[in-house]
């Protein structure tokens, strides 16, 4: 819906782009002229990709925390307890080997199950025990 | 537990075991097209399979109540804040027709960093939480059952929170969800890099859950001055999105492009909007259209917006869509009411089904204006693209203000809307995977170094750790509710009354809102109506009133005035006396009485009427008449004096005498209802003859304090007079 999703745009104290440029369509289609309609979507769908690209390559070697707590959702954890181990696995400087990493390493070495692992994290206990298995690197 | 059509849905029963509740199914359902559908004396190209039980249009009653649902899916968004009101206008929406229900979110949850529990009251939107998420889908669950289609349930997968949303969504059976990182950076000042990472891992669940994809690109036409003129813009965004959604596994039957027609009247709209409909349907052909309707030129006048939106669905027919989106006519003057869901579906059913066959009659030209300003608008789209890339990229391109500028481009008019790559919520909160990066679930995007663990399971990463919630739901969390004193136990607490008793009160969107609205022409102009209306409203001892609309019909000789108030009572349903609804006799029973003992009437429209089709209707066997029973009808025609009818009565010894009385000034049907009583004494026949009088404008109670002995409103029929007359002649003979 447009009309809610809109009010609480903040439109007032937006920063606006200050180029201005007149209608040069005419000059600027010169190379387009002669393509024929089929032509002309091809190079429209081979442009689209191209600015995608590198952006879906920043995504595959990228992780944020709300990545990170929909994995612990996905490993049974409610999402207040997401939210405990991701901000314990930020403070910690974890979060480029995963959460569900940090809770899984916990878990094989302490020969817990995964949900009793996290919970341990999630009531402060066993932090430097999983700092340690992910400084140690890949297994 | 299933719903019983002559029972309330029961909110209660819905939240009893919630806990436990797994939705029936996943993924995205279309409807069964059906391109040769026969319903009633007609045939339909461009219709899908009926429903089980709905309300058909109103004028459906001439047709034989059929029903004809449309091949698009319908869809309405219902979002009041609160989710067990709206649970209420899902189940009315699908009988008319709807079969996507989109729910709205509360204003700022894009915002918050994670999920909401529990049921807190939103504004404009409710707050999506698993808890209300699981409540409608299993209300959806069984409103499906009852009109016999799958309901596709939907909401918004954007904002900081986006991969969290959706993977509840995919384990809590949410079928359609908008996801575009686009609307994010340029509408909710979310960081660039967050919500490109951020979209593509909820994107990446989305394809594991089979929910179909829309976009946000038309948020640009309503937020740019000239709304036309980012026409090449949208097609870009649509293709931004559209193309990463792919790149991440997305199949191009689950991406929808929502797309909106840019103008309304008095814009020429059809030049500008059918071109770009065009444009849009060629470069996008493998993918689905959602096609909105326009709000951004949307005032207080529903009838306006109806117009405009009816101008909205044929450009949908003439060209394409898939799913056919309805705004509530009253949305540009205060959060959808429960009536104008209805009115938004049904006005598109009606002009679908109303356009069915009509690209069998026309075709769009070939070459020309049409063709012309279609081609100019996808090279507009490249050339687009190309400064893009000359820029550096997206990211540079939004930095350099590119998007949402109000030129048509190549022009720019210097106010598009500039974000900076280190700025906006959520910046700064991206990290690089390292080497032994893992994520041991299912449905994960990018670098995931499982085999480091088990090389067995690099195409299963949840083989780790036994399988996650997508395998075994029962591993959810549910979390029930958080705050004491905003949560739905305490909403249902405070309208119990209106839940448990027989009270009722009238309301617009939650129960016992009291809301009405009044309609009224004052003979003033505009500022004197306002004033006067308002002053009139509270005589009425209305509450809280407010002028919603406004228009003025002459600037001194009057303006028309649509005002809302609360009304402070209830009323006991258990009080009234509601006399009983006409009853109706079997056919063979009606036939067999009249078989046995023959009846003969005669009919006539009184007075100075010229109105024959109402008594005709009843009469005549070609429209399920009475003479079909067997009952023998001598019509006298129209404008029939009324001593004529009584005399002919008595020369024809008829047992019932039929009246229509059309014409209502004065009140002359009734009077001369009267005088046929009274006339029929008068002649000495009314102990054995019965007066039936009928008419658009007759009510029957009043009819009956004529003298008369029955009299039949609008919507009556030759079975409802049939019945009368052969039970009436029993009540006589046992009298006499």
């Amino acid at each position: 819906m447009v009309i809610y999703a809109l009010s609480d745009v903040v439109k007032t104290n937006l920063e606006v782009s200050s180029m201005k440029r007149a209608d040069d369509f005419q000059q600027r289609r010169q190379h387009l002229i002669n393509l024929s309609d089929e032509e002309l979507e091809q190079r429209f769908w081979q442009l689209a990709e191209k600015i995608v690209n590198p952006m879906i390559d920043m995504a595959k070697k990228h992780t944020t925390p709300s990545i990170e707590r929909s994995v612990l959702l996905r490993m049974g954890f409610s999402s207040i307890e997401a939210r405990a181990i991701v901000d314990g696995v930020i403070a910690r400087g974890l979060m480029g080997k995963g959460a569900g990493n940090v809770v899984y390493k916990l878990a094989t070495a302490k020969n817990l199950e995964i949900r009793a692992a996290g919970l341990k994290l999630v009531e402060g206990e066993l932090w430097d025990e999983a700092v340690a298995l992910c400084q140690g690197g890949a297994k | 537990m299933t719903l019983k059509i002559d029972e309330k849905i029961d909110v209660k029963e819905i939240l009893k075991d919630l806990e436990s509740y797994r939705p029936k199914r996943r993924g995205w359902t279309w409807r069964k097209k059906n391109p040769a559908l026969k319903m009633g004396p007609f045939t339909y190209k461009n219709c899908s399979e009926p429903l089980k039980n709905s309300v058909p249009l109103p004028s459906a009653k001439y047709f034989g109540d059929i029903d004809p649902q449309p091949d698009y899916i319908i869809t309405t968004e219902i979002a009041s804040g609160r989710f067990e009101d709206d649970i209420r206008r899902m189940r009315m929406a699908a009988w008319h027709g709807a079969d996507h229900i989109m729910v709205i979110r509360t204003a700022g949850q894009s915002h918050f960093d994670g999920l909401i529990e529990g049921t807190p009251q939103g504004i404009g939107g409710i707050p999506i939480t698993r808890k209300q998420v699981r409540a409608q889908r299993k209300a959806l669950d069984m409103i499906e059952e009852e009109v016999g289609r799958p309901i596709n349930y939907h909401s918004y997968i954007s904002g900081v929170a986006g991969p969290e949303i959706a993977v509840m969504y995919a384990e809590e059976g949410v079928n359609g969800a908008h996801q575009d990182p686009q609307y994010n950076v340029l509408y909710r000042n979310i960081n660039m890099i967050r919500s490109f990472v951020d979209a593509a891992e909820a994107k990446r669940n989305m394809v594991w859950a089979d929910i179909a994809q829309i976009d946000g690109a038309h948020n640009a036409n309503a937020t740019a001055r000239e709304a036309w003129k980012v026409m090449p813009e949208l097609m870009v965004q649509h293709a931004l999105n559209s193309i990463y959604s792919v790149k991440v596994g997305m199949k191009k039957e689950n991406i929808c492009l929502s797309t909106v027609p840019p103008t309304a009247p008095p814009a020429p709209c059809l030049a500008l909007d059918l071109p770009y409909a065009v444009a849009l349907r060629d470069v996008f052909k493998e993918y689905k259209m959602r096609a909105q309707m326009n709000t951004k030129y949307m005032e207080s006048s529903t009838r306006e917006a109806t117009v405009t939106h009816v101008l909205n669905l044929m450009i949908s027919r003439l060209t394409r869509a898939d799913i056919q989106s309805t705004i509530t006519p009253d949305e540009g003057r205060n959060v959808p009411w429960h009536i104008y869901n209805m009115e938004a579906v049904d006005t598109a059913k009606q002009a679908l089904v109303g356009m069915d066959s009509l690209m069998d009659m026309v075709e769009l030209k070939n070459e020309g204006f049409l063709r012309d300003k279609a081609r100019e608008l996808k090279e507009r789209a490249v050339l687009f693209m190309e400064e893009v890339l000359e820029a550096g990229g997206y990211f540079n391109a939004v930095e350099e203000g590119f998007f949402v500028d109000s030129g048509y481009y190549p022009e720019r008019n210097g106010d598009g809307i500039v974000r900076k790559i280190d700025g906006g919520i959520g910046v700064g909160t991206v990290y690089e995977r390292d080497e032994d990066y893992c994520a041991p679930v299912t449905a994960h995007f990018g670098y995931n170094n499982v085999a480091q663990y088990d090389p067995s399971a690099v195409e299963e990463p949840s083989k780790l750790i036994g399988g996650g919630t997508y395998e075994k739901p029962e591993k959810i969390i549910f979390i029930d509710e958080l705050d004491e004193t905003d949560n739905v136990n305490v909403r249902l607490e405070e309208t119990k009354a209106l839940r448990e008793t027989t009270e009722i009160k009238p309301e617009v969107e939650w129960t016992g809102d009291g809301y009405v609205m009044m309609n009224l022409f004052m003979p003033a102009s505009r500022r004197v109506a306002e004033f006067a209306a308002l002053e009139m409203a509270k005589k009425m001892n209305l509450e809280d009133v407010e002028i919603i609309h406004k228009e003025i019909m002459h600037p001194s000789e009057g303006t028309r005035i649509e005002l809302k108030g609360k009304v402070p009572f209830t009323i006991d349903t258990a009080a009234l006396v509601i006399p009983p609804e006409p009853s109706i006799m079997s056919e063979e029973e009606i036939r067999e009485d009249i078989a046995a003992k023959p009846l003969k009437i005669v009919a006539g429209t009184v007075g100075e009427d010229e109105h024959s089709v109402g008594l005709r209707e009843i009469i005549d066997i070609k429209h399920g008449g009475i003479e079909k029973y067997g009952i023998e009808c001598h019509y006298l025609g129209t404008s029939v004096a009324i001593e004529k009818l009584v005399d002919a009565a008595i020369e024809l010894n008829a047992d019932a005498i039929l009246a229509s009385t059309i014409i209502s000034h004065d009140d002359i049907h009734y009077k001369n209802m009267k005088r046929i009583h009274e006339l029929a004494i008068e002649k000495g026949i009314r102990d054995r003859i019965m007066i039936l009088c009928g008419g658009t404008q007759v009510s029957p109670e009043i009819a009956v304090q004529q003298g008369v002995d029955a009299g039949f409103g609008r919507g009556s029929k030759g079975v409802h007079v049939a019945t009368f007359l052969v039970e009436r002649r029993r009540e006589m003979s046992n009298e006499n």
